[in-house]
């Protein structure tokens, strides 16, 4: 249907862009991550030795790998136990905008609705957020849940992640789970199984490759986690994370070789998992 | 249902009421606090406004207005925009015209090419913001609208590109057929056949990056950081809760400012809103 070079007419403001932006950028990140501060001298491979030396990257790892277990575990465990039970209520479509809107709205104001519910005040002041209030009614002391280290803020920066991405898995987990033949189920508990044999023998083996993509999606999302962190401590009280130490390292600390290294880090830390869902997500593509 | 039937399910809707209300609870405490005159906020909490009928009355758009004028949220909801709709506008237009010629047109190097743009797809924002930078900075594009307009549209375009070349492929071949007996051009063809058919796509991935760019703060700080009057709202948001931590008052009006359109976006278009963002979660 075209003849000659018309096709480069169509192609050619993406290649532009996408040369510009992406390819071109990523290939000097790989060159200044040898290079000092200034990328001026070439230092070999100091700066990726110090980013897997240096105390403050190593709590940043630290905290990534905390994210990773606990976020993932949450908002996968969690979405699918909603996707089961919404499943049996009529009022299903209601609770699931609850609980999706999160998805809508900015990493930042997610940030400003959790400081405020996290709010701390000393224990002689009326307590304005919500996790104090009831910590005091039930007779506690009031916690800094975001400075309280290293285990309360950590999970507080957790907790506002899980919050924001569980209707995520939820709306995934949910549409596979529906398509479940429920002949499949009925059948299970005809032969005498209960739910949760039903549940473990049937519903799960069913969902193991939806589960997989959403299980690599929120691993992606950990690595690059950045806005959470960056509003509500900015990595203060050892809650940094990978992405927001290449920011400071560029913008706090000028030192474009460590924030180009930290970058190359991350990007390849991703890489494998993006690998497996953009094939999986072609899969599914080729299925429609 | 028998009640005995009912009485067994009661566990099951007192389960999911409790999870959408621990998940509502912290945004309606924004949205009430949001109205609260300052005293009111800080001696009590918002919980107690709500079930206190005779502090109804105290409820004020008070916060609203000072946010919107003096603490500058009213420009950056502006800039937001500006921001916003070119971006979006720019990259379906480069998108499509490169989904088509990758879907419908023969040329040597089409599938490695097609290969190279979902690749890109992984590669994270991090590894371009240094170079970027650097350009910008040459260039004088920091601080600009069309600099960030552009950055956000090479950030947005391979996804894009992939999910609407996915759709134009998938439209059937006859119609192609059909339209150049007629005597058709491509570019004829691409306006009056592929683009009337692909809306449902092109409304998704237009949600998509409308909603990513709306809510973005990374590229917005690196790029625009530093100018004030360019500043979109989660930059301005972000910039206040620096400045003005604990004025709750500001902060939760400020907030809920930011919310708005995203929010009208969730409950007016929420199909199309869905789908745009399961296909966006495989972006780098």
């Amino acid at each position: 249907m075209n003849k000659g070079r018309t096709h480069w007419f169509y192609l050619a403001p993406a290649l532009l862009l996408l040369g510009v932006f992406l390819v071109y950028p990523s290939a000097e990140t790989i060159r200044l991550s040898f290079y000092g501060p200034r990328s001026e001298t070439f230092v070999g491979v100091q700066n990726y030795v110090r980013a897997f030396t240096s105390r403050p990257m190593l709590i940043a790892f630290r905290n990534n790998l905390l994210w990773l277990g606990v976020f993932t575990l949450f908002t996968v465990g969690m979405g699918l136990v909603l996707a089961v039970l919404l499943d049996r209520v009529r009022y299903e479509a209601v609770i699931k905008s609850v609980i999706f809107l999160p998805m809508a709205i900015s990493y930042v104001a997610a940030g400003v609705i959790w400081r405020f519910v996290y709010a701390f005040r000393p224990a002689v002041a009326p307590q304005i957020g919500l996790l104090n209030a009831i910590v005091v009614g039930l007779g506690g002391q009031p916690v800094g849940w975001l400075i309280q280290r290293p285990w309360v803020n950590n999970i507080a920066l957790i907790v506002v992640g899980v919050w924001v991405w569980t209707g995520f898995c939820m709306v995934i987990i949910s549409a596979a789970y529906k398509g479940i033949p429920k002949e499949m189920q009925e059948a299970a508990r005809i032969d005498g199984a209960n739910e949760w044999q039903v549940f473990r023998h049937v519903t799960i083996p069913f969902l193991k490759s939806t589960l997989a993509v959403v299980t690599t999606t929120m691993i992606v999302f950990v690595l690059k986690v950045f806005d959470i962190v960056y509003m509500m401590t900015n990595g203060a009280y050892d809650t940094d994370v990978i992405a927001n130490r290449m920011y400071n390292e560029m913008f706090q600390f000028n030192n474009y070789g460590m924030a180009s290294a930290i970058a190359v880090i991350l990007f390849l830390a991703i890489v494998p998992f993006l690998l497996i869902n953009v094939r999986r997500f072609r899969a599914q593509e080729a299925v429609r | 249902m028998s009640v005995f039937r009912k009485a067994k399910r009661l566990p099951l809707h007192v389960v999911v009421i409790a999870l959408a209300l621990i998940w509502l609870a912290p945004s309606l405490g924004l949205l009430v606090s949001s109205f609260r005159p300052r005293q009111d906020l800080l001696s009590s909490g918002w919980w107690t406004a709500v079930i206190t009928p005779s502090q109804w009355s105290r409820f004020t758009t008070a916060n609203y207005r000072d946010v919107l004028t003096q603490q500058g949220m009213g420009r950056a909801f502006l800039n937001s925009f500006l921001i916003t709709v070119p971006t979006t506008l720019i990259t379906l237009t480069i998108a499509a015209l490169a989904a088509y010629a990758l879907a419908w047109m023969e040329f040597r190097g089409r599938q490695l090419l097609l290969m190279t743009v979902i690749g890109l797809i992984v590669i994270p924002l991090q590894m371009t913001l240094i170079p970027v930078l650097r350009m910008f900075n040459s260039l004088r594009l920091s601080g600009t609208f069309p600099g960030i307009w552009l950055a956000h549209a090479g950030y947005g375009l391979p996804l894009i590109i992939y999910l609407l070349r996915n759709f134009f492929g998938a439209l059937p071949r006859e119609l192609f057929e059909s339209a150049f007996i007629d005597g058709a051009t491509p570019f004829r063809a691409f306006v009056k056949l592929v683009l009337p058919l692909s809306v449902p796509v092109l409304a998704s991935a237009a949600i998509f990056q409308f909603l990513w760019v709306w809510n973005d703060l990374l590229v917005a700080l690196v790029y625009l950081g530093g100018f004030e009057e360019v500043a979109p709202l989660t930059l301005k948001l972000s910039l206040l809760v620096g400045s003005r931590g604990q004025d709750w008052h500001l902060l939760t009006a400020a907030a809920f400012v930011s919310m708005i359109v995203p929010m009208v976006v969730f409950f007016s278009l929420q199909r199309y809103f869905v789908r745009g963002i399961l296909a966006g979660a495989i972006k780098g």
